[in-house]
This record gives structure tokens, C-alpha cells and sequence, in this order.
């Protein structure tokens, strides 16, 4: 039995000391660094305590990094969800080719973000403006990428047009887990497609709106490669999220450690979130 | 009512359908057309296709070198994480009452909370340190950072296999590791599949790890020879669209063989 049991520890021992080296590590050192003052390539760096914490609350790109990402991620969770949800819906409904609807609705989350992006970059820059003009409505008769107020819009749509896919899918999944003879029985009692909704489908797929709010809001606060192919955070600083923020400080701005300060703060945040978000959304599947 | 097909609700979704194909429609259209016919009508079906934008793209942009390199650090990536990360959680899916391996479970699953940017800037550092800077280090990082979703997703499935099984095994005189290989690792079919293909997907299509580590232009993969490229496309956008339809095509062709298996690969993944 003892044979076995080291038999056991030879197969996790290596991939712990990988684990290690390259996730732990790396995370310890981000802490660590963000006491010092490195600028991330020079032999010299001292350390300064919490100066860069202190910084961070204080600097207007950091903030305004946290606005844009929040306002973004805020937005972006709700379109995906209601619409996912409209579509699973329809889905679900007795409708003629179904599982091409499917396919088709299910084909951006195969694609790559950044190349979404970039065919979208370039849908603002020269086709939708067409619409725009021939429609008569000035805000979009120009670029709106290139509008300071109405840039964080354009990056919203594609984030939705992607990210629709994929909850959709689970959201399908989760109706099929409902039974039919549940919505028999309240067309006999006379229940409206809206009770019916509210009082049998939206509690019973509770644990999928779960998932998929949690799923969404983290993509949604990590959002980066929209940011790459879209704006690379301008106007201004007006779309730069937070990783935008941490890579372009980090690396090309000589910020490493007050960017690593950033960061970890930014952990903090995304997992308190995530796990208030799973509390909150897993108290209320109790109560239905 | 019901019996009946919805014709409403039909009519909706085909027209949603138009917003997911629109972006695919112009991209197609505009990698066939040349910029004379982009004048006289974005949206219009091209006359003559102009095939050479793909040649020159292929030229421009080393195509095949950079679809080479993805193509071998997701196939590398898939293989290696099916059969690393399903053993480690073998291990720990059959010990869970040693504190040992129930640590390690929550070891390994607690770093899905990690958001990237905090090990961003330190990996860079770590990598050039390791000379790990190519595709080697890019398929060794994608497979040790798999190990927390998988870990999580493996160890559900591995512990609904009967324990008796292996009993069984034991007893005819297998080792840890032939139970391993020759009974559970067949059994894992379903799971396998799913992990398969969510790591190919996010493997095939990530951009940030492979833009921090890999400097050699030798080396770049699909997503990143767009990023480099950038700046050349500008004034050419027919070459542009030329190389990005060429960068997606390998997965839309591989979604419509597979689209169920995929489907069903990442719904299993997520409710997991």
C-alpha cells in the first residue's frame, strides 16, 4: 500500500513544482516588487514601503482605468446576459432548424478576440459610419471609436457580439434541463408566458445565471485584447481597463513595481467581487 | 399551440442570426475584393475575386511559419495537458482524505482567481531568466497554467469512477500507474474531449501570453503576427482581411466538422 501511495506523490510532486515556479512565484514576486521602486530593468532598486499603494489612490490614470473597466464591465455582463437569455429562449422554442441557429449563434466564441477586434475596428472606422449618414444621426456619422464619450460604446458591442455565444449556449443547456410537463401543468392552471417565466423558467435555471454572471463579470474586468484591437485605450486614456493599464505602465512606461502594486490591488478586487457575486447570486437560487 | 412551429419566434432568430454572420460576410467579402471595388460598394458581393490578396498576405506575413507555430503549440498543449493534468488529478481525486492531496486540490483550483496581470510582469522576467521565450516555454506555461480549471473539472469526473475498479486491477498485480494508463485513463473519454477541445480553443486563439514572452519573429503565433502587423495593414485592407480570414479559418473549418462535439465540450466544461 505504501507503494502505492508514493506512486501517488510522484504523480502530483512535478506539476506542484511547476505550479510553483511559474503561478506562485511569479504572484509572490509581484507582491514583493510592489514595495520597491524597480522600474524593471535597471541593477538598482530600494524599497519604499506602501509609497505605491498610497500613489495608486491618489493617481488619476489608475482611477479613471477602474472607471472605464467597471462602467465596462457592468454593461457588458447585463447586454450578454439579457440577450443570451432572449436567445436560448428562442432557442428552446418549437422552431425549425434549430441546431443551425445554434451553430451559428455558438461561431464567435470559437473566434480570436483580437481578430474580432480588428474586422470590427475597422466595421466602425468604415461601414457603420455609412449607415450613419445615410441614416442623418450625427454621433454616428463619425468614427465613435474616435469619440472620447462614445468610444467605451464601441468596445461593449463587440465584447456582447463575442460574448453572447457562450452563455447562450449554457443558458440552452440549462432549459433543456426543465421538464415539459412543469409548463403543462401551469397551461392548465391558466399561468401567461409571463408568470410562467418569472414563477417556473428563471428559477430553475437560477445555478446557469449564476455561472454565466460570474463568467461574464470576470471576462468582462480582464478585458485586453479588445482594448489591443480596438483602441489601445484612447482617446486620451478614455477606454484604457486596468490590464491595458498594468501592461503598457509595466512594460513601456518604466512603472514595474508601482504597476505591480496596481495589480495586486486589482486581485483584490476581482476576487472579493467573485465571490460576493457567487454568495449573493447563490443566497437568492435558495430563496426561489 | 405549442405542437406548432413558434413563426415569431423563428423570424427573430434568423434576423439575430444576420448580426452574427454580418461581421463574417464583410470580412469574406472584403479579403476577395481589391480596393477599386471597395469604392464602388462596401457591402456588394465582389465581381472578380481577387485571390491575390491571400497570396500577398501569405508572403507578407509568413503565414504558413506563424500557422505552423500555432498549430504545433496547440496540438503540444492539447496532448500534454490531457495526459499531465488528468494524472495529477488522479492522484488527488483518489486521496482526498490526505491532507496532503486535498491541499493540493485547493492549491491548484484557489489560482483561478488569479487574474493574469498580477504574474504579468514577474513571468516576463522569469522566462527570459529560464530562456523560455519560444514556443517550448509558451506550450510548458499553457499546460502548468491549465492544471487549475482542469484539476477542478478532472477530479469531479474521476471520483463518480468506481473505486472498485481499480480494486480489482490491484489485485491482478497492476501498479499505480497501469491502473492508471490501462483502466481509468481509457474511462475518461467524455472529459478528455471536453478539456481538449476548451484547451484548443484558448490555446489557438490566445494573444497576451504569447505577446509578453515570445521576441523571436521566428516564433510568432497566428494572433500576434496580426498585432505585429498592424501598422503594414494599415493602408491595405484588403490584405488585411486576406491574413485574419486565413488566421480564423483553420478553427471555423474544424467548427463545422465538430460544431456538437465543441458545443457540448464547452457546455460540459462550464456546469461542471
Amino acid at each position: 500500500m505504501t507503494k502505492r501511495l508514493t506512486a501517488f506523490y510522484w504523480m502530483t510532486v512535478p506539476a506542484v513544482i511547476l505550479f510553483f515556479i511559474f503561478m506562485t512565484l511569479p504572484a509572490l514576486q509581484g507582491v514583493y516588487y510592489s514595495f520597491t521602486n524597480w522600474n524593471g530593468f535597471g541593477k538598482h532598486y530600494d524599497f519604499v514601503g506602501f509609497k505605491n499603494y498610497v500613489n495608486i489612490f491618489t493617481d488619476n490614470n489608475v482611477g479613471n482605468a477602474y472607471w472605464f473597466t467597471f462602467k465596462f464591465a457592468i454593461v457588458t455582463t447585463i447586454l450578454i446576459n439579457i440577450l443570451s437569455l432572449l436567445i436560448a429562449l428562442g432557442l428552446n422554442a418549437k422552431i425549425k432548424f434549430r441546431n443551425f441557429f445554434r451553430g451559428i449563434y455558438f461561431l464567435p466564441n470559437i473566434l480570436s478576440v483580437l481578430i474580432v477586434g480588428y474586422i470590427f475596428n475597422y466595421l466602425f472606422s468604415n461601414v457603420f459610419t455609412i449607415w450613419g449618414k445615410n441614416s442623418g444621426i450625427s454621433a454616428f456619422s463619425t468614427n465613435i471609436l474616435g469619440n472620447e464619450n462614445l468610444a467605451w460604446i464601441g468596445i461593449v458591442i463587440v465584447a456582447v457580439w463575442q460574448g453572447i455565444a457562450f452563455n447562450t449556449i449554457l443558458y440552452l443547456a440549462g432549459l433543456q434541463t426543465i421538464p415539459t410537463s412543469l409548463y403543462e401543468a401551469s397551461n392548465l392552471d391558466g399561468a401567461s408566458r409571463w408568470q410562467e417565466f418569472w414563477k417556473i423558467t428563471f428559477p430553475l435555471i437560477a445555478p446557469f445565471f449564476t455561472i454565466n454572471m460570474v463568467l461574464a463579470m470576470k471576462n468582462s474586468l480582464m478585458v485586453f485584447d479588445q482594448i489591443i484591437a480596438l483602441t489601445n485605450g484612447g482617446p486620451g486614456r478614455a477606454t484604457q481597463s486596468i490590464s491595458h493599464l498594468i501592461y503598457t505602465g509595466g512594460f513601456q512606461g518604466g512603472e514595474f513595481a508601482y504597476q505591480s502594486a496596481n495589480s495586486v490591488i486589482y486581485f483584490i478586487v476581482i476576487a472579493v467581487i467573485s465571490v460576493l457575486q457567487l454568495k449573493f447570486l447563490q443566497g437568492r437560487e435558495t430563496d426561489m | 399551440m405549442r405542437t406548432k412551429t413558434n413563426w415569431l419566434v423563428l423570424i427573430l432568430i434568423a434576423v439575430g442570426t444576420i448580426l452574427i454572420l454580418f461581421p463574417l460576410y464583410m470580412t469574406l467579402t472584403i479579403a476577395l475584393k481589391n480596393p477599386e471595388e471597395m469604392t464602388r460598394s462596401v457591402f456588394a458581393i465582389p465581381t472578380t475575386f481577387h485571390w491575390e490578396n491571400f497570396r500577398n498576405a501569405v508572403n507578407m506575413t509568413h503565414f504558413f511559419q506563424a500557422f505552423r507555430n500555432s498549430a504545433l503549440v496547440t496540438l503540444c498543449t492539447v496532448v500534454l495537458t490531457l495526459l499531465t493534468n488528468s494524472l495529477v488529478a488522479y492522484a488527488i481525486a483518489r486521496n482526498m482524505n490526505r491532507k496532503f492531496f486535498k491541499g493540493l486540490y485547493f492549491y491548484f483550483i484557489s489560482a483561478m482567481f488569479i487574474p493574469f496581470p498580477i504574474i504579468m510582469l514577474p513571468i516576463v522576467k522569469l522566462t527570459s531568466a529560464l530562456h523560455m521565450t519560444n514556443l517550448v516555454g509558451l506550450t510548458i506555461l499553457h499546460t502548468v497554467y491549465a492544471l487549475a480549471f482542469n484539476v477542478f473539472v478532472y477530479v469531479g469526473y474521476i471520483r463518480s469512477i468506481p473505486v472498485a475498479l481499480e480494486e480489482a486491477a490491484t489485485v491482478d498485480g497492476a501498479g499505480t500507474w497501469g491502473t492508471f494508463w490501462r483502466i481509468i485513463f481509457p474511462l475518461m473519454g467524455p472529459i478528455n474531449a471536453t478539456v481538449g477541445i476548451l484547451i484548443c480553443l484558448s490555446t489557438y486563439n490566445d494573444f497576451l501570453l504569447p505577446l509578453i514572452i515570445i521576441s523571436d519573429q521566428n516564433s510568432y503565433t497566428l494572433p500576434l503576427v496580426q498585432y505585429i502587423f498592424q501598422g503594414q495593414f494599415n493602408t491595405d485592407f484588403n490584405l488585411a482581411f486576406a491574413s485574419y480570414l486565413m488566421a480564423m479559418l483553420p478553427m471555423i473549418i474544424i467548427y463545422l466538422f465538430a460544431q456538437k462535439w465543441i458545443i457540448n465540450g464547452v457546455t460540459q466544461g462550464a456546469v461542471k
